[in-house]
């Protein structure tokens, strides 16, 4: 059984089918790019797993599970977190906040108690800040820790968005379009960090992309959509040279 | 200017940032602490409404300020923890537990709020919460074997611990002030918490929030409840400062009247409940100074410039039916919300912070430091 997994996976608005019966499956430790032109329904896989919109059909299973019922809020529990494509943080809180908000799915102290501020709740506080400490230095966010999010520039903010999700120690996480936005030098620390994530920190990356020269260098496999249906799946340049994908990019 | 070098965790966690902070708070707390023995009866009397009025302003806070749920139906919450306080009262029920269970069961009441709340957001929340507001107004005014209908209830002196606490003296102003502090403490211990920070991400993206494993329900009614409980708690000291209450004292104006508490103190701060909450009990003495001293002030100027005694006293006349005009009051309000929405968004709190940086970089700031930026629309939102 692969670790990650869409069944015919299908999501219809009226007659637009932004998803049209997509299977694929991850397997554990991969980094696995979704391509395709705009609108082919790659973010929409993503708001699927992460449950902002139910599937009109199809199932999704996790670790063996299926999770396609499950409520939003416990698919970041099972260890799933993701990116924005349009960054959603929280923009009137601080830096380190954000992180921490990530830490949210391992907090274990009740409300009477955080009232009180018990020791417990100190100590719970203490050993999040040391998680997101070292998310800190792993991305290189240690000048902006205390800053608010509204003053930070675009491409800052896409590196806080992956670190908040780093924080809660996901299994697998899910990009989507990591690089949009930043420029070249930025793109090449993005593409360390994806593969450190996976040699590292042992995480499982599921990654929409636009970038080929970033899908080139980080992915072990890619899958090409259009129109919400799979195109094509394999390794990157197998992908790219299939002739369904080239005539979707440039027209047949 | 003053730089923290922070050396341990708990430098971020701490209530106090440093020493500056224990030394300020502390005297603030005790010039508070000798003011019955200074101040005069009257700005005792306006100081223990500053207290109530600012602890409503720190529970309407954690709903609109920190989870972004507006609501125009405090007043109501703080109806129900005053009548819940009279209607024990008569079974002589002792203080204490009145006290708590006023708290307990508007906080009851605000979790059942904020179950229909969910599903609503900005304007339509501020509607259902206002139609709450009605609905309460109305049960008080009819349900008359609890609440004793229109006339209204009469809410006996306190009694502590054996002794009799009247309205007017210092130790039912310190009950009032403990009572704040103890809500100030217990809100910026959850704001330091994970609970404050879901409140926080809900506000800001419900979205993200809900990606990183916040359930947002929850949460919200939690938010829900916590605001309303306190504004019960503050209820209960309320009916006996005024020692009868009745339903035309929790309209839809006072529920206002608290918004415009955290709007002027400004939202995303516990200083700006407690700053609003002065700014709105200091307007009414304004208003009566406005009422019985103004006509005869610009009379007088009018005679003094030349008028003729008649004159002025047609000017005396027309000033004096503008000031007692009904709906003045109201028309004050919404004039002061307009123009601190236009001008000062960030409140009276925001306003110190820039004069405190003023004086931090003296020769240094420049105009521009608070200047407001134009921020792009998100164009493309997940709802």
């Amino acid at each position: 059984m692969s670790y990650f997994r869409a069944e015919n996976l299908s999501l219809h608005f009226g007659g637009l089918k932004a998803v049209d019966a997509v299977s694929f499956a991850v397997e554990k430790g991969e980094i696995l790019s979704i391509i395709g032109p705009n609108g082919a329904g790659k973010s929409s896989i993503f708001n699927l797993i992460s449950r902002i919109y139910p599937p009109t059909s199809g199932k999704i299973f996790f670790e063996d599970q299926d999770i396609t019922q499950e409520p939003a809020y416990d698919i970041a529990k099972l260890g799933i977190a993701r990116t924005f494509q349009n960054i959603e943080l929280f923009e009137n809180a601080t830096v380190l906040s954000n992180l921490l908000v990530g830490r949210h799915r391992h907090s274990t102290t009740q409300l009477w108690q955080e009232l009180l501020f018990l020791p417990s709740v100190r100590a719970g506080e203490k050993a999040h800040r040391r998680r997101v400490e070292q998310v800190i230095e792993f991305l290189d966010l240690e000048p902006y820790r205390d800053k608010l999010i509204s003053g930070l520039p675009y491409g800052v903010r896409k590196v806080i968005e992956l670190a908040r999700a780093l924080c809660s120690e996901p299994k697998l996480i899910l990009l989507d379009e990591p690089s949009s936005g930043l420029n070249v030098e930025e793109t090449d620390d993005m593409s360390f960090w994806i593969r450190d994530m996976k040699s590292e920190l042992g995480i499982t990356v599921l990654m929409v992309e636009h970038d080929m020269t970033l899908v080139n260098r980080v992915s072990d496999r890619v899958i090409a959509l259009n129109y919400g249906r799979v195109l094509a799946m394999g390794s990157p340049s197998e992908v790219q040279h299939h002739p369904d994908v080239v005539a979707a990019y440039l027209g047949a | 200017m003053r730089f923290l070098f922070k050396t341990d965790y708990e430098d971020d966690i701490r209530l106090f940032p440093h020493s500056g902070y224990v030394y300020s708070y502390g005297l603030l707390l005790a010039v508070l602490v000798i003011a019955p023995y200074v101040l005069s009866s009257y700005l005792m009397s306006q100081l223990v409404f500053v207290c109530i009025y600012a602890t409503v302003g720190v529970g309407l806070m954690i709903l609109t300020g920190f989870t972004g749920q507006a609501s125009l139906g405090h007043a109501a919450f703080l109806a129900i923890g005053a009548y819940t306080a009279a209607y024990l009262q008569q079974f002589n029920v002792p203080f204490p537990v009145y006290f708590l269970a006023a708290g307990l069961l508007t906080g009851v009441v605000g979790a059942l709020v904020g179950f229909p709340a969910l599903r609503l957001q900005g304007i339509y929340l501020v509607i259902a919460t206002i139609s709450f507001a009605f609905i309460v107004e109305e049960i008080m005014a009819r349900w008359e074997s609890v609440t004793n209908g229109n006339e209204g209830m009469r809410v006996k002196t306190m009694q502590l611990l054996g002794t009799t606490v009247s309205r007017d003296g210092p130790t039912f102003y310190y009950l009032c002030l403990a009572v704040l502090v103890l809500t100030i403490v217990g809100t910026l211990n959850l704001l330091r918490s994970p609970t404050g920070r879901a409140f926080v991400a809900i506000r800001d993206s419900e979205t993200a929030a809900r990606s990183m494993g916040i359930n947002v329900a929850l949460y919200k009614v939690k938010s829900f409840a916590i605001s309303a409980a306190i504004t019960g708690f503050a209820g209960v000291l309320f009916a006996h400062k005024l020692s009868f209450i009745s339903p035309e004292m929790f309209t839809l104006q006072l529920s206002i009247e608290f918004i415009i508490v955290i709007l002027i103190g400004g939202t995303f701060s516990l200083h700006g409940a407690v700053l609003g909450a002065i700014f709105l009990v200091m307007i009414d003495p304004f208003l009566t100074y406005l009422k019985d001293d103004m006509p005869g002030v610009i009379a007088g100027a009018a005679a003094t410039l030349g008028a003729g005694t008649e004159r002025a006293g047609h000017i005396q006349d027309a000033v004096a039916a503008f000031a007692s005009a009904n709906g003045l009051k109201g028309a004050i309000y919404g004039v002061i919300i307009v123009v601190f929405v236009l001008f000062e968004p960030l409140g009276l709190y925001g306003r110190w912070l820039k004069i405190k940086l003023f004086f931090q970089l003296f020769p240094l700031y420049k105009r521009a430091t608070f200047k407001r930026q134009k921020i792009y629309v998100k164009s493309e939102r997940n709802r």
